[in-house]
């Protein structure tokens, strides 16, 4: 374990001496635990193999490949229209935001770009499918920790953002609703106004998280200096999103890189942490939460009107050639890296997903530390098993 | 997010020089960043390209390794991406299997210059490699995309392997990210990396025989129903097959 501001440097030489005490006191026999394949810290069906010496863990490997579907070869035999309704499945608490890098690659080689509005309303879902994902994520981290109670405050506020996208398009988790060149529908009459509203509710459910959990003593002691991640390993391992931005990388795709998306028309901050630990993600996701209600607000206020729909053929054929695009998308990076032949369906599609290398690190981080403080660090890695194995 | 459109043409892909950038805009960054790494490597970059805000660069599988070490600690790019890798086979020899061709059997745009650059693709290589940006020689690529996050930059890099022997270095050492991609790019191609700590199924059962993403495997989905979606392609009832009119709801 590497740390890396003063705080934990105490607290780490701290805890290596009272390990060393007990470890003399209490020699014991060295066991192996199978987490999962399913536990609820895996979000999914993902087993952890950890070898224990005591309550140590002396190793640890991740078993991917419960969730398999191959999402890579069945794109290849799939049109470029069909293809969003496989990636939806993805990471499928962040639903629209899946669909977007791969439609935003294909207009990409064709050499068309959605008109405003449509890249409005797309910014918006980008950041609704946002706030949906990370506020299960900080219901969640409660549970894993004991605290049973905020994952019931996350359920119910997830609703009113779940109930929106249902309204506008037709599917509270699979909307398939991104098109190559515009959107399918535009927003339902009365829709503007009710998203507003959420977003209120939302930012209430942000300070009453705040609150509920994140001054909570246990919750702190149980979280900060658990499992610290410096920013130079996270990136060697492709971390990415919030978990290396609460190691103090300040970089965030949304605002570094020119997109389409509406995202240089708002006012917004992109947060960091310098702690890297448990605490720091949770954090950092907390303020992302705001962030996203604060950009849906603008996007909201300023939305244009106009077509949603740029003029593409009712065929769609998209020119040879390679794109790759990549989002902040609400676990981390995401990005498509397109190949076309000039054909009606992609010639090879990389999905290039968060979580698979934000799991990646799970060997490196979990040496050393305790049983408990396992489930914490994979919570707080905050993976969705459909996004590891795609 | 980067935007960006490579112009290449198959046809005219393989050979895009540095500096002689055509129609393009002409990228400063990305053209300083590739003349960096040409000094470190010397004779090892084969062939790269700068389009639509981004850099490809094909290097020999010999350096493939070097090249990583040079790209991280001599340029600062610090982030691992990704690793995957590339299958130009065009016409799969099935040994009489059929697979789904999304460009056969529909018969819309007969003339169009797109279906007949396609099946150009097609004829000239006699059921060949025809490789993509970059250019390329043989049926496998190995690709990789490292990103700085300080100059806000990335690059792809891509080599050639051999079709027998699809080996070359490992980036574990470089990129300690790098080895689940690996043993991806292992079990769905067949890929080999000297210096990779343990190449182990990452997905599938121990026993899987073959590499599933090679394009010689067939979809077996696909052998035992024929897929519907083919249906939604085709001309609606009634209406003049390729409509080149801008109708909404592309696949309404």
């Amino acid at each position: 374990m590497v740390a890396t501001t003063d705080w934990q440097k105490s607290a780490y030489i701290a805890g290596q001496a009272a390990d060393a005490r007990v470890n003399v006191e209490l020699e014991t026999e060295g066991m192996t635990l199978n987490l999962g394949p399913q536990h609820p810290a895996t979000h999914g069906t993902l087993r952890i193999v950890v070898r224990l010496d005591g309550e140590q863990v002396v190793w640890a490997e991740p078993v991917a490949g419960y969730m398999h579907r191959g999402y890579e070869k069945l794109c290849e035999v799939r049109t470029y229209p069909q293809v969003t309704t496989l990636v939806n499945r993805i990471d499928w608490l962040g639903h629209f935001a899946n669909e977007v890098p791969f439609i935003l690659a294909a207009e990409n080689l064709m050499g068309i770009e959605a008109p405003p509005r449509a890249q409005w309303i797309r910014t918006i879902f980008f950041e609704m499918a946002r706030i949906a994902n990370i506020t299960l994520f900080l219901g969640d981290m409660g549970v894993q920790l004991g605290a049973i109670t905020p994952i019931f405050f996350a359920f119910r506020d997830r609703e009113h953002v779940l109930n929106l996208m249902e309204a506008a398009t037709g599917g509270r988790f699979h909307p398939n609703y991104d098109r190559i060149g515009g959107l399918k529908e535009d927003l339902p009459r009365g829709w503007v106004e009710e998203c507003k509203a959420a977003m209120k509710k939302m930012r209430g459910f942000c300070d009453e998280i705040e609150d509920l959990l994140m001054g909570n003593e246990i919750f702190q002691k149980r979280t900060r200096g658990i499992g610290v991640i410096p920013p130079a390993v996270g990136l060697e391992y492709g971390l990415s999103g919030a978990n290396i931005r609460a190691s103090g990388v300040d970089w965030d795709i949304r605002r570094d890189e020119p997109s389409p998306l509406a995202y240089k028309e708002c006012d917004w901050k992109v947060w960091t942490h310098p702690d890297g630990d448990s605490f720091a993600r949770y954090w950092v996701r907390l303020q992302e939460t705001r962030e996203a209600t604060k950009i849906v607000d603008q996007l909201l206020e300023s939305l244009p009107a106009g077509s949603i729909q740029a003029k593409v053929p009712r065929i769609i054929k998209v020119p040879a050639g390679e794109s790759w695009v990549h989002t902040e998308n609400p676990l981390g990076e995401m990005g498509y890296y397109v190949v076309s032949k000039g054909g009606l369906g992609p010639f090879r599609v990389k999905i290039r997903t968060p979580s698979f290398n934000n799991v990646s690190i799970t060997p490196w981080l979990l040496r050393g530390v305790y049983v408990p403080d396992v489930i914490t660090i994979l919570a707080s890695l905050y993976f969705i098993l459909g996004d590891i194995d795609r | 997010m980067s935007r960006l459109s490579s112009a290449a043409d198959p046809e005219d892909a393989p050979h895009a020089p540095t500096g002689e950038a055509g129609d393009e805009v002409v990228d400063p960054v990305r053209s300083q960043l590739l003349a960096d790494l040409r000094q470190h490597m010397g004779p090892a970059v084969l062939d790269s390209e700068v389009a639509g805000g981004d850099l490809w660069v094909r290097i020999d599988r010999s350096a493939w390794s070097k090249a990583a070490d040079v790209l991280r600690n001599s340029m600062g790019m610090d982030y691992f991406c990704f690793l995957s890798g590339l299958d130009w086979m065009v016409n799969p020899d099935l040994s009489g299997e059929k697979v789904w061709d999304p460009d056969g059997g529909v018969s819309i745009d007969g003339g169009d210059d797109e279906a007949a650059a396609a099946d150009a693709v097609v004829e000239d290589t006699g059921g060949g490699i025809k490789t993509g940006v970059a250019g390329g020689s043989t049926r496998f690529q190995v690709f990789a995309r490292v990103f700085s996050t300080t100059a806000k930059v990335g690059i792809t890099l891509k080599a050639d392997l051999d079709e027998r022997d699809p080996r070359t270095g490992s980036w574990v050492g470089v990129y300690r990210g790098a080895d689940w991609h690996e043993r991806e790019a292992w079990e769905m191609y067949g890929f080999e990396f000297d210096g990779h700590p343990g190449l182990r199924h990452m997905y599938l059962p121990g026993e899987f025989e073959g590499h599933p993403l090679r394009k010689d495997f067939p979809l077996l989905a696909r052998e035992v129903k024929p897929w519907p979606g083919l249906v939604d392609v085709e001309a609606m009832p009634g209406e003049e097959a390729a409509p080149d009119g801008a109708d909404e709801g592309a696949d309404a």
